[in-house]
């Protein structure tokens, strides 16, 4: 496939110590809503926890959305194994991510915002209450009586769907609601919700401060800005790297493999592997242009190099899921059964190679009916393994 | 003012109300879409995907339950791509499902297996998973089975205990392959807050959860020469067995029943309808009492309102729930259970039989009625006063197993001494029946008139909101009544226990209006009950009700006081009302049980 390919590029916003976000935060509470909304917009940023949407049209609709209660919420559940670039974001600048959901609450008209820790990071919330008393204060002098509270999650990883999430906070058992209705119309109590992922909120800090155009003009047309990648797998040098989106793949692994890489997991357990032969004609960011890759959950960057089986990958994955999955719908919770024992029935030969077709069909109709995005992404993983690295699945 | 929009379904232009979901105006438009989650009474849960529908545009399919029509909506109920995941699905939940339906009590009327048999599912490529699980059967119950291996967990069992009763004894355990129904620390139903009511089998869509079915037991009695088998059956069952032959919903099948249950070899067939219009005699002169003590004598000690307990869904309820509050409820046992513990002295005295040699069975629309005939305080006559309580739905095997045509049978009356009875007892089976039935003997027997309602019919108290009031002016009552005199007897209805919940803590805090309340368990009262035929909805709950109405109607006796057999009764037996033989064989004590 023809097209351009971008060269690496780091970035550094995330990180960088901002002394001035009481500043910013007192600048951008006295901009009028709708400005602040078209800033957000004109810099096209998406959001970095999963589907990808955009980011200013989110608080739009839910500025515009019909109630007089109304929430922000940060998702900081971070349930994908090898991923934790929120924790960093919380741990070393949690004032950026206060500050753009006070920002978010100025825009839609909410009181209380909420951030929904990963249970396993109950080890922050005494520092991250420390700097949200600390926020508070600065709010109060502002004349802003937004507050935000931290609510402790409970180690599901499907608590970090959205709408399971908000279940998961009014006390009900965690399982994802119908959509539509959607959270910007119904969320949590049934108030119109803005739900955003940490790293989100970190990048919308970044805009308020420097611009929607310094934003924008990194990356590439449909996915602008940087975005953190969580390096993991056979690497030599491992770890969270913010990059301008729009790099090809080959590029990725020229910085980051170890000489022998195979193949990448892009997006972690719910996304496509891409064997070394597709690496030139991959390119990391949203849909669009680009070839298709988009990046669910984290950013997670595995690389395997040839020692791996690739069919060990796959068993591992199908057995994350076939334990996450809340296991109220069908497809998602019998699918990832037959998956998971499907393939090592054709491995021990007790099925007929031809029965990964079979399997293949099925992930498509998991992808299509599945209620939410944990089940309709299990088709990802599986049939790129699959299609890639047959053999490996059978002998 | 419904905003209308235009959809499209299968190429067929259609008009429907703004909010209605596709599978409404698929309905609507003579379309059918599988179900299996999906149930008229519940709140949507959109999980099990049978239902999912293309919708022309969009990548994903969607589930036609759970997704309301919008302007311009194309939807293809059976495009290739639905056609491949519906069956996909179904296989799905078949490969995790112990499906032996040879085997199954479900065999039938199962809508998993209707489902694969309209997709005629004859392959099954899958793994079989079910075989690998270990599941439980939760069998302690006298009243409910519940296995696991035959559970899609549609959580359809889960949202009626939780919405139509506020009770939820059955909730989501675990996640992933684990995922499944179960109990508070998933204990034995037995040992949980269940009330028995039934409501969560009436809405399982498959052999997972059916009642505890005691059909050999009965045959075999029947079976004994030596043995003398009476059956007496509730008001409910005659408007709802004949789901079971065949008939349309709100066919009236009482002459047919009694003749079948002639033909199947009971000895004698009665009526609970009989000690229905006792219990009104007993509870009315309870009410009255209590309002004497309350309003002439100021006795503080007597609770008010008083609450019917006729339910016994209702009464294990509050014995779980509002224990402190058990004051409040007659002390009337339910009218199956004034039959029973007559059985075996009246009815055995009378026609010389030894009541040992007597097996009482009882044809009920309920679970509960198992339960409850299995306490330890239902022995008044000194034996078992029930031994055996079958549900409508057990009925109607015995009929078909014993090669009955019901269709053909020819009409038949109960047999006397206890199976005569008035529509006041009749429409016992109806929620607000019990109510319209003790105002129309209160009212009377302190007034000396009729109620005044147009051809007796208290239509305040009638109907299927969850709630319902009623208020009846007393106005020159008689000698020994003037106490009533200008006093506004406040009434309260109630049924489904999510609406009991609400009387019961008006109660609790002290608030409640009212002098009298009745409770069912179950909505619709006995016509919906846990042991009525399957199906249920509002629409057949309506016309059962239509049913029980016009049988009332049609009775030459509307009174329970005006019950011959029953005056007879208190003439050569009891003596009075409330009096010492009524208080030991009618009359009961409740108990505290655990609240989780
Ligand atoms: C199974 C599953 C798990 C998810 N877990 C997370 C998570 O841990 N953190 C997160 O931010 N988003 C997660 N999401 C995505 C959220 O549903 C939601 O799209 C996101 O929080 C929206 O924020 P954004 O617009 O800023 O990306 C998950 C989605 C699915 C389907
Ligand atoms: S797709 Fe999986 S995780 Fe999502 S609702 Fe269905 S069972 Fe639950
Ligand atoms: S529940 Fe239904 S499908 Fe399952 S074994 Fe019983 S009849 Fe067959
Ligand atoms: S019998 Fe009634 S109370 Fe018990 S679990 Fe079923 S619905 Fe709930
Ligand atoms: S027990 Fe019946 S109603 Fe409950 S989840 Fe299982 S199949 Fe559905
Ligand atoms: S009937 Fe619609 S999802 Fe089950």
């Amino acid at each position: 496939m023809a097209f351009d390919t971008y060269l690496l590029k780091r970035a550094d916003f995330i990180f960088k110590d901002e002394e001035d976000w009481k500043n910013i935060l007192t600048r951008t509470l006295k901009l009028p809503p709708n400005a602040i909304i078209n800033e957000l917009m004109s810099s096209e940023l998406k959001g970095r926890g999963g589907a990808g949407f955009p980011t200013g049209l989110k608080w739009k609709l839910t500025a515009e959305a019909p109630g007089n209660e109304k929430y922000i919420i940060c998702n900081a559940d971070e349930g994908e194994p090898g991923t934790f670039k929120d924790r960093e974001i919380l741990t070393l600048v949690p004032h950026k991510v206060l500050t753009a959901m006070a920002v978010c609450a100025h825009v839609i008209g909410a009181q209380q915002g909420y951030i929904y820790l990963r249970g396993e990071y109950k080890y922050l919330v005494e520092q991250l209450n420390q700097a949200i008393d600390e926020f508070h204060t600065i709010c109060q002098s502002l004349g802003c009586q937004f507050t935000i509270r931290i609510f402790l999650g409970s180690g599901a990883y499907i608590c970090g769907e959205e709408t399971a999430l908000f279940e998961s906070m009014e006390g009900k058992r965690g399982e994802p609601r119908n959509k539509p209705p959607y959270p910007t119309q119904v969320g949590y109590k049934n108030c119109p919700t803005v739900i955003n992922n940490v790293e989100t909120l970190a990048h919308a800090f970044t805009i308020f401060k420097y611009g929607a155009k310094k934003f924008y003009d990194l990356g590439v047309q449909y996915s602008r800005g940087s975005k953190l990648f969580s390096v993991s797998g056979d690497t030599p040098k491992p770890g969270i790297y913010e990059l301008e989106l729009g790099m090809s793949l080959e590029d990725f692994v020229n910085e980051f493999g170890d000489g022998d890489t195979k193949a990448v997991q892009v997006g972690g357990a719910s996304g496509f592997l891409v064997p070394r032969k597709k690496f030139k004609a991959t390119a990391i960011g949203y849909k669009g242009k680009l070839s298709g890759i988009s990046l669910p959950t984290g950013g997670s960057m595995m690389l395997f190099n040839s020692s791996r089986s690739m069919y060990n990958v796959l068993d591992n994955y199908l057995e994350f899921f076939r334990e996450e999955s809340c296991g109220q719908c069908t497809p998602c919770r019998v699918g990832c059964q037959q998956l998971y024992q499907g393939i090592k029935a054709v491995k021990r030969g007790e099925k007929p190679a031809g029965y990964l077709d079979k399997l293949l069909k099925l992930t498509e109709t998991m992808k299509l009916t599945a209620k939410c995005g944990l089940g309709q992404s299990v088709a990802n993983s599986f049939s790129s393994i699959v299609e890639n690295f047959r053999e490996e699945m059978i002998y | 003012m419904s905003t209308k929009i235009n959809i499209n379904i299968n190429g067929i232009a259609l008009e429907v109300d703004q909010g209605k979901t596709i599978l409404e105006a698929a309905d609507q438009a003579g379309i059918i879409i599988p179900t299996l989650c999906y149930h008229k009474d519940l709140c949507i849960a959109g999980n099990c995907r049978v239902c999912v529908v293309e919708l022309i545009g969009q990548k994903r399919l969607s589930a036609a339950c759970a997704t309301p029509c919008e302007e311009g909506m194309e939807i293809r109920t059976n495009s290739l791509h639905v056609r491949n995941s519906r069956k996909h699905i179904i296989e799905l939940l078949l490969s995790e499902h112990r499906a032996e339906c040879t085997s199954c009590y479900k065999n039938g009327n199962c809508e998993l297996q209707k489902l694969a048999s309209d997709y005629k599912i004859v392959t099954q490529d899958f793994i079989p998973l079910a075989q690998q699980k270990k599941y439980t059967i939760d069998q302690f119950s006298p009243s409910i089975l519940k296995d696991d291996s035959k559970c899609i967990r549609c959580q359809r069992c889960v949202r009626t205990c939780a919405g139509l009763q506020g009770v939820n004894a059955l909730s989501v355990a675990h996640k992933g392959d684990r995922m499944k129904i179960t109990t508070f620390f998933e204990k034995a139903i037995t040992e949980v807050v269940c009330t028995n009511c039934g409501q969560c089998i009436n809405h399982c869509p498959t052999g997972a959860l059916v009642e505890r079915n005691y059909i050999e037991e009965v045959w075999d009695a029947i079976s004994d020469p030596e043995l003398h088998v009476v059956v007496q059956t509730a008001p409910a069952v005659r408007v709802g067995l004949g789901e079971e032959m065949g008939f349309p919903p709100g066919e009236r099948v009482t002459g047919r029943m009694v003749e079948a249950l002639k033909r199947l070899g009971f000895n004698s067939v009665l009526d609970t309808d009989f000690t229905a219009d006792l219990t009104i005699i007993e509870e009315g002169t309870e009410l009255l009492e209590r309002l004497k003590k309350t309003l002439k004598e100021k006795d503080p000690s007597v609770k008010l309102p008083m609450a019917t307990s006729c339910s016994p869904g209702w009464i294990k309820y509050i014995e779980h729930l509002y224990s402190d509050c058990l004051e409040h409820l007659s002390t009337c046992k339910s009218p199956q259970q004034m039959f029973g513990a007559l059985v075996k002295t009246y009815y055995a005295e009378s026609r010389s039989l030894k009541p040992e040699k007597i097996v009482s069975v009882s044809i009920m629309p309920c679970t509960a009625k198992k339960f409850e005939a299995a306490r330890p305080e239902m022995h008044a006559s000194g034996y078992t006063d029930v031994d055996y309580v079958l549900t409508t739905r057990e009925l109607a095997i015995m009929i078909k197993q014993a090669g009955i045509d019901f269709a053909k049978l020819p009409e038949s009356s109960f047999d006397r001494l206890m199976g005569q009875s008035s529509g006041a007892g009749v429409i016992f089976g109806a929620t607000g029946g019990v109510m319209e039935a003790a105002l129309r003997t209160v009212y009377e027997l302190v007034t000396g008139r009729e109620v005044p309602f147009e051809k007796l019919n208290i239509t305040p108290v009638r109907g299927s909101e969850g709630i319902r009031e009623a208020c009846i002016k007393i106005e020159n009552p008689q000698e020994g009544w003037e106490f009533l005199d200008g006093v506004e007897l406040r009434c309260a209805v109630a049924h489904g226990l999510v609406h009991a919940k609400q009387l019961m803590d008006q109660i609790k805090a002290g608030t409640s209006p009212y002098h009298f309340i009745e409770i069912m368990a179950c909505p619709g009262g006995c016509l919906g009950g846990g042991g009525q035929p399957i199906p249920t909805n509002p629409e057949i709950r309506a016309k059962r009700t239509e049913a029980i109405y016009a049988e009332d109607e049609e009775m030459p006796l509307r009174k329970s006081h005006e019950n011959p057999e029953v005056l007879l009764l208190y003439k050569n037996f009891l003596g009075h009302p409330l009096g010492k033989k009524s208080h030991h064989l009618l009359h009961t004590s409740y108990i505290e049980r655990n609240r989780y």
